[in-house]
Order: structure tokens, then C-alpha cells, then sequence
């Protein structure tokens, strides 16, 4: 049976990971190489390294990084963060990302997608959005880490996105990032059940019962998180454990 | 320089080489990737990987005459995901002639739900980890049946005598396939944690 993926997720700037970690065994917890390859070990089904590196000039330094990644790593990573066009995605896949995601740049240009899932098929495309509930009750789509406001209605971007060859949705909710107090059941059950393409859900997870929640009412495909593991609040092989006692099916 | 290669990577138009290189590297194991005819020929091993689009695929390897090269070859040979794909006889993917060693139909996985059906739509590509049994063969040495693997594909061999691993994702078909010294595996070997690197393992010891 197909497994539900939990998938760490590592914010690197400048080559490095950005959050900071508990993790007392590893030799340099700042090195995403080594900080991903005990994600491996532990368990992880799939990684995300997100770059949030401003400057172009060192963006330069996630190709090598990528490949150091590849090198060490023998489960599948997704490289993301300011992916712009289609030689960006070229150099990444090249040296060994299985997949990228993308952002703000599909947004602006949904042509994109659709020239990057002819040219490297839409495996590995995974679309990244990041949505936020308003007053109104409807929830809309942000841009630029979540620091522009749209107009457009996170249902409607994620259906385009799907049409345009997205090969995979990655729902943020901003209201439930950062927050631990469980995923955005509600909205990412209505796009599990909408789409045909897998959704992984991002923001809000903080204690075990929120991962079966979300695979259990939201259906969602995968459930991604940093800090909570970063930090060892909560690990992986206790997670796993977890979650196939409530009979979710996971990879041990 | 008349040394045999130890193993060689067939490199065409489908992606997802420098996965396989890597994890060949973890193994110990210098590949050498090329698509020059006499070193793929003279190989011990060969390594037929892939990630694409079957009818370009196909379309490349008659341009160059691979396709022959590889209906000839005589030493272990092992297709990755696509590859495994083009060993077989025909591919639902653009209607497209495969190289036919392995007499398999390839076809598509059907995301509706069909009628009288209560399951849930299947979400197409299958991405993730699944668990592969019926064992067979020296490929799956120190393998456990129920094993996971990674897999990412719209498209799946069906299951027959050549099955030596199933998997089942909607319908039940063949995760890997072995006809003489042709052998196919479904997932991705190279992105399979210790699993996937027993099986390459296992085939570069064959």
C-alpha cells in the first residue's frame, strides 16, 4: 500500500540551515548535508531544503550544495526558493535534486509550469503555495514568502496550477504556521478531494495527533514540518510508531 | 586501454542519471556513463536508467542505433523506472513500441474511479513509498518481502511470468521484471534508502 510521507523541512541561507536545532550527536547541526543525512537515517520518506539565500550572487552556491546533498543522500530531496526559470530548475535537477518546487514565480507566470512539466515532466514539479484565511472566511494566496496578498482564491490557483502540469500541491496555511496547534484540516480536505495530483500539508503541525489528523480527516498525501523536528520535540521514529498504531501507513 | 568497463550507464534524452551515479559512488562502484556503442558493449554491467517521456525516449535511442545495441546485449542488464519501461514490448504512453526484450504491456493507471468502485479516485503519478513481494531472483538477495520503495510513475508494467516483485497501487502489477539477462525495476533504486542499495547491490554482483 502507498505510504503516507512525513517530510522535514530545512530553511538554508548562504549554504547553511538557517533555524537552529537540539540535535546534540551531529558534529555541525548548520550543515544541511549532515543534518539532512540523520533525517535519513531517522526515518524521514523525503526531504525539502528550502533556499531563502536574498542575494542572486549566492544563490550560485545552492547548485553546489545540491550536489553535495545527492551525494550523501539515498531518499528523495525537493529543492525550492526563489526558482525562477527553467535553467534554474536544469542545474538543480542536474546535480541530482529529485524534484523542485516553485513559488511566486508560477504565479506571476503559470506558463511556467507548463514548459517546466513538458521539459522534466511533472514528477518533478511540486507547487508551493502559500495561503491565508481573511475575514471574509475565503482563503487567498500569498506571494513572496507571504508577504504580498493576492486576490486570487487558493482553490482556483491550486486547480490552474494542477491544469498548467504542477505535479504535486505543497499547501502552507499562514494562520497555522508557526502556531502548533494542528494543520488546516478544512481547506486542505477540500483540495485533497478536488485534485488529482498529491498534497502535502505545511503549517501547524505540533504533536503527534495532529500528523493522524491530517492524514486521517484531510487526506492529504504527506504532512512537512521544521521546527517540531529540528528541536527533537518531536522524532520521527516515535512519530512513525505513532501513526501505524492508528493504522496510517507509513514507511518503517 | 582494452579493460573492460565494470559498468556502464546508457546516456540518452531521460534524466535522473546523476541519482543513479551517486548511488552507485555510495556502493563503491565507478560507472562511467556513455553512449558510445563498443564501451556500453564491452561492459559487464549496464545500467539502463531513466526519467521522461517514453515515445522521446524511443525516438533517441533509434536515431543513435542504441536500440539495437541494447536488444543485443549479452551481460546483466538492469532498466531504472523508464528504462525498465522501455525493455518492455509496448508503452500506453503516446502509443508508443518499446524495445520489446520482455514481452509486458505497459500501461497507464486510471485516477477515476471506475463504475460500482467505493475506493478512492487513485491520485496519478504514484509518488511515494510502497511495499514490494513476491521475491525472485538473485536481484532480491537479503531483500525482505514487504520491503518499501520509492516510486514516482503514471505508467506500470503489467504483472506476468516475468514479474519477480509486485506492488500494487489500484491494480497489482509488476514492480520488477527479468526476462534472461534483462532485468527491470519499477522504483527508484538510487532514492530507495538501504533497500534500493541491496538491490543495486545485488545486481552488480550478479
Amino acid at each position: 500500500m502507498l505510504c503516507k510521507r512525513i517530510i522535514p523541512c530545512l530553511d538554508i541561507k548562504d549554504g547553511r540551515t538557517v533555524k537552529g536545532t537540539n540535535f546534540v550527536d551531529l558534529r555541525d547541526a548548520g550543515d544541511p548535508v549532515e543534518l539532512g543525512a540523520m533525517y535519513a537515517r531517522q526515518g524521514a520518506d523525503e526531504l525539502v531544503f528550502l533556499d531563502i539565500t536574498a542575494t542572486v550572487e549566492k544563490r550560485k552556491t545552492l547548485v553546489e550544495l545540491v550536489r553535495r546533498i545527492a551525494r550523501e543522500l539515498d531518499i528523495p530531496f525537493t529543492v525550492g526558493g526563489g526558482i525562477s526559470n527553467i535553467s534554474d530548475v536544469h542545474a538543480l535537477l542536474d546535480n541530482g535534486a529529485d524534484k523542485i518546487s516553485i513559488n511566486t514565480a508560477a504565479f506571476r507566470d503559470p506558463g511556467l509550469l507548463r514548459s517546466m512539466a513538458k521539459e522534466f515532466g511533472s514528477q518533478c514539479i511540486v507547487l508551493a503555495i502559500d495561503i491565508k484565511q481573511e475575514d471574509d472566511r475565503e482563503w487567498y494566496v500569498y506571494l513572496n514568502g507571504g508577504r504580498t496578498k493576492t486576490e486570487m482564491k487558493a482553490m482556483d490557483w491550486a486547480r490552474r496550477g494542477c491544469d498548467e502540469g504542477a505535479g504535486e500541491i505543497l499547501l502552507t496555511s499562514m494562520n497555522h504556521d508557526g502556531t502548533r496547534q494542528g494543520f488546516a484540516l478544512g481547506i486542505l480536505k477540500e483540495m485533497v478531494d478536488e485534485l488529482s495530483i498529491p498534497v502535502i500539508a505545511s503549517g501547524g503541525g505540533g504533536e503527534l495527533v495532529h500528523f493522524k489528523d491530517v492524514f486521517q480527516k484531510a487526506a492529504v498525501d504527506a504532512a512537512l514540518a521544521a521546527s517540531i523536528f529540528h528541536f527533537n520535540e518531536i522524532s520521527i521514529p516515535v512519530l512513525k510508531v505513532y501513526l501505524t498504531e492508528n493504522n496510517i501507513p507509513v514507511r518503517k | 586501454m582494452n579493460e573492460r568497463l565494470p559498468l556502464a550507464i546508457i546516456k540518452y534524452n531521460a534524466g535522473n542519471i546523476q541519482s543513479v551515479m551517486f548511488a552507485l559512488e555510495r556502493l563503491g562502484v565507478n560507472a562511467v556513463v556513455t553512449d558510445n556503442i563498443s564501451q556500453i558493449q564491452q561492459a559487464n554491467k549496464v545500467i539502463f536508467p531513466g526519467v521522461g517521456e517514453a515515445s522521446s525516449a524511443m525516438q533517441y535511442l533509434r536515431e543513435r542505433g542504441l536500440d539495437q545495441v541494447i536488444r543485443e546485449l549479452h551481460q546483466p542488464v538492469l532498466g531504472i523506472c523508464l528504462g525498465m519501461q522501455l525493455l518492455c514490448s509496448h508503452s500506453e504512453e503516446n502509443d508508443t513500441s518499446c524495445l520489446d526484450i520482455v514481452p509486458v504491456q505497459v500501461r497507464k493507471f486510471i485516477s477515476e474511479s471506475g463504475e460500482g468502485r467505493t475506493k478512492a479516485p487513485l491520485k496519478v503519478p504514484q509518488v511515494g513509498w510502497n511495499n514490494i513481494y513476491s521475491l525472485r531472483t538473485k536481484l532480491f538477495d537479503s531483500v525482505l518481502e514487504d520491503s518499501f520503495i520509492y516510486n514516482v510513475h503514471s505508467y506500470y508494467a503489467e504483472s506476468s511470468k516475468y514479474s519477480i516483485a509486485s506492488c500494487e497501487y489500484g491494480v497489482e502489477y509488476a514492480a520488477a521484471v527479468r526476462k534472461d539477462n534483462f532485468y527491470g525495476v519499477q522504483f527508484h533504486a538510487e532514492k530507495s534508502a538501504g533497500v534500493g542499495a541491496q538491490i543495486l547491490k545485488n545486481f552488480i554482483e550478479l
